[in-house]
């Protein structure tokens, strides 16, 4: 199920306006990697190109190649409908459907691809869905409950839910814990954990101690001025990464003297 | 219902003077400025009051009429019974209303979809301002474009539907010549409230969340299906309100119907035959001239029935909309 990234000489554009270049990386299946840097780097934007969301702004596009399992995800024939229905995505603030109860929630994504669902198999996969994202216990008694009516952490743990439901070969969050109290973060990154063992996962933290607490590898993306576009500098195992990183602009960054 | 709304507001004395501290300055724009928010909504009140208590106690002498007198007035059925008068008029307005909203509320919608979610932005701009260009065109000049310039060209739509659908009883024929018909009143109706439904829509699809919109292309929807998942859904309260806007100004249409129909007073499905169909307010303006008091009174008397009716429509739709507040996504 987990699927091997390979990004080989991607920039991203805004229109004219280059917002990340030249990033090559190599994501490896059944890990966590972990996207770092100061806002306005380019990590978010870059992490959008996993799964071609970033074409929902008009005029976004790349040049360079994104290969999962061997398929450019850029090609002429491919899809992006199909690309996010492979490569799941959870946003920084919780999202699920208000005007859907949990469980339909956990099901939107398979029903866009199969709709004819029998009543238990519906049944069994909102069960290991949200028994997958630990939030099993919490609603089992509830799920025709909006999903609106759940706290923030139980809300993008559905959200989680819902991405993994549809079985995705790569997981992407995008700050997935920064609108969180501390105690969902944690309920958040122990799932990231579990997660791991299944899915690759990609994520996007402001939060130096979370990458180091749940990723395997870390790349640090850093931007010089403004105008001028995101780059990543370097990438590492994590903690080579935050004990001795090859790079200045690296150790400035993780000891906090900028960013 | 809005009363209920306008009485929540008229409560705010209860609450304690806020942060009355600071001194007079402040606290006396405060006050004022409460009195004036108080006062609006009691005006609104005030106003509704006093058109239900105009209505009745005008109506009152055709109410209370003996029905030899009601019998007398030319245009009432023979038998004298009030009831058998406004009933077929109260099926009419009804039927009109029902008939524009069927035929404009899906096309509106999909305009409204094309507006906010499809359209290039230039597009959109310009389509937009043309959708409000068209709702300020008084009403009168739709009746005379219905009548004079529609009307004809409809007619041999309306002569195949009845020749081909005739067994349908709402297409039953022969199709009137010319089709001062129900069904080019519904046509008519609907090009009139298609832009109010069309604005109002657009307003509420804009407005979905994006968070929403992105949940659902990220879990691989296509735009269509984005649509459905994440912005029908979160429009659906406020397509509602819109229909129900294009629904009032349907019911209470006047000019147009007067000028497009040929009236009758029963209660036919036949939309394509003429004389069988009349609304309340093209009647009121039709007889109104010629009436002497109790006639007035008689008018004023169905005038009464549309204003329950309105009344009616707007109940039901609160109720649909707070059905499933919970799913909202106001929450």
């Amino acid at each position: 199920m987990a699927q091997r990234i390979d990004v080989k000489d991607l920039d991203v554009f805004y229109g004219d306006f280059r917002a990340v270049a030249d990033v090559s990386m190599v994501i490896e299946p059944r890990s966590v990697t972990a996207l770092i840097g100061p806002s306005g780097c380019g990590k978010s934007t870059f992490l959008r190109t996993l799964n071609r969301m970033h074409e929902v702004i008009p005029g976004a596009h790349v040049q360079g190649t994104v290969l999962v399992d061997g398929v450019n995800l850029y090609d002429r024939e491919v899809d992006p409908v199909a690309v996010r229905r492979q490569i799941g995505m959870v946003f920084q603030r919780p999202n699920p459907f208000p005007t859907m109860s949990i469980a339909e929630n956990v099901l939107a994504g398979v029903r866009l691809n199969n709709r004819r669902i029998s009543r238990s198999d519906a049944a069994d996969l909102v069960e290991s869905s949200l028994r997958g994202a630990n939030l099993w216990k919490e609603v089992k008694d509830r799920l025709h409950k909006p999903g609106s009516s759940l706290s923030g952490g139980q809300q993008q743990r559905l959200c989680i839910a819902r991405a993994i439901a549809v079985k995705p070969q790569v997981l992407l969050m995008d700050e997935p814990a920064s609108a969180l109290d501390p105690i969902s973060t944690l309920a958040i990154e122990e799932l990231i954990a579990e997660l791991k063992n299944e899915y690759t996962i990609v994520i996007v933290t402001h939060n130096m101690q979370q990458a180091a607490r749940v990723s395997d590898r870390t790349a640090f993306f850093n931007v010089t001025e403004a105008g001028e576009p995101g780059r990543l500098v370097e990438m590492d195992d994590t903690r080579t990464i935050f004990s001795v990183p090859s790079q200045k602009a690296t150790e400035d960054y993780i000891s906090g003297r900028f960013g | 219902m809005s009363g209920q709304r306008l009485q929540a507001e008229a409560e705010p004395e209860l609450a304690p003077a806020p942060l009355s501290v600071r001194g007079g300055g402040h606290d006396r724009a405060g006050r004022v400025f409460r009195w004036l928010a108080t006062g609006s909504g009691v005006l609104i009140l005030a106003v509704l009051a006093a058109v239900a208590g105009f209505l009745l106690l005008e109506a009152w002498p055709a109410l209370s009429a003996s029905r030899e007198d009601l019998a007398a007035i030319s245009w009432i059925p023979d038998d004298g019974s009030l009831l058998g008068y406004v009933g077929p008029l109260v099926f009419g307005t009804v039927l009109a209303a029902i008939l524009a909203l069927l035929l404009a509320v899906p096309v509106a919608i999909g305009i409204a979809l094309f507006i906010s979610h499809y359209a290039p932005r230039r597009l959109a701009d310009v389509l937009g301002y043309l959708v409000d260009l068209l709702a300020a065109i008084p009403s009168v000049v739709y009746g005379l474009w219905g009548g004079l310039w529609l009307a004809p060209k409809l007619q041999g739509v309306w002569g195949w539907l009845s020749d081909n659908l005739g067994f349908i009883p709402l297409f039953e024929g022969p199709a009137a010549t010319p089709p001062r018909v129900m069904m080019t009143v519904g046509v008519v109706l609907a090009v009139m409230i298609l832009p109010i439904v069309t604005a109002v829509s657009r307003e509420v699809f804009l407005q979905t969340p994006r968070l929403h919109e992105e949940a659902a292309l990220a879990l691989g929807a296509t735009r269509w299906e984005m649509v459905r998942m994440a912005v029908l859904p979160f429009g659906r309260s406020g397509v509602i309100s819109a229909s129900m806007l294009g629904l009032g100004r349907a019911l209470g249409e006047t000019m147009a119907v007067l000028m497009i129909l040929s009236p009758g007073l029963t209660y036919s499905w036949a939309l394509l035959m003429a004389g069988r169909h009349q609304t309340i307010a093209a009647n009121i303006a039709l007889q109104f001239p010629e009436a002497n008091p109790l006639g007035v009174s008689a008018l004023i008397a169905t005038g009464l029935a549309l204003f329950v009716i309105t009344l009616l429509v707007n109940m039901a739709a609160r109720w649909v909309v707070s059905r499933r507040a919970a799913f909202s996504g106001a929450n």
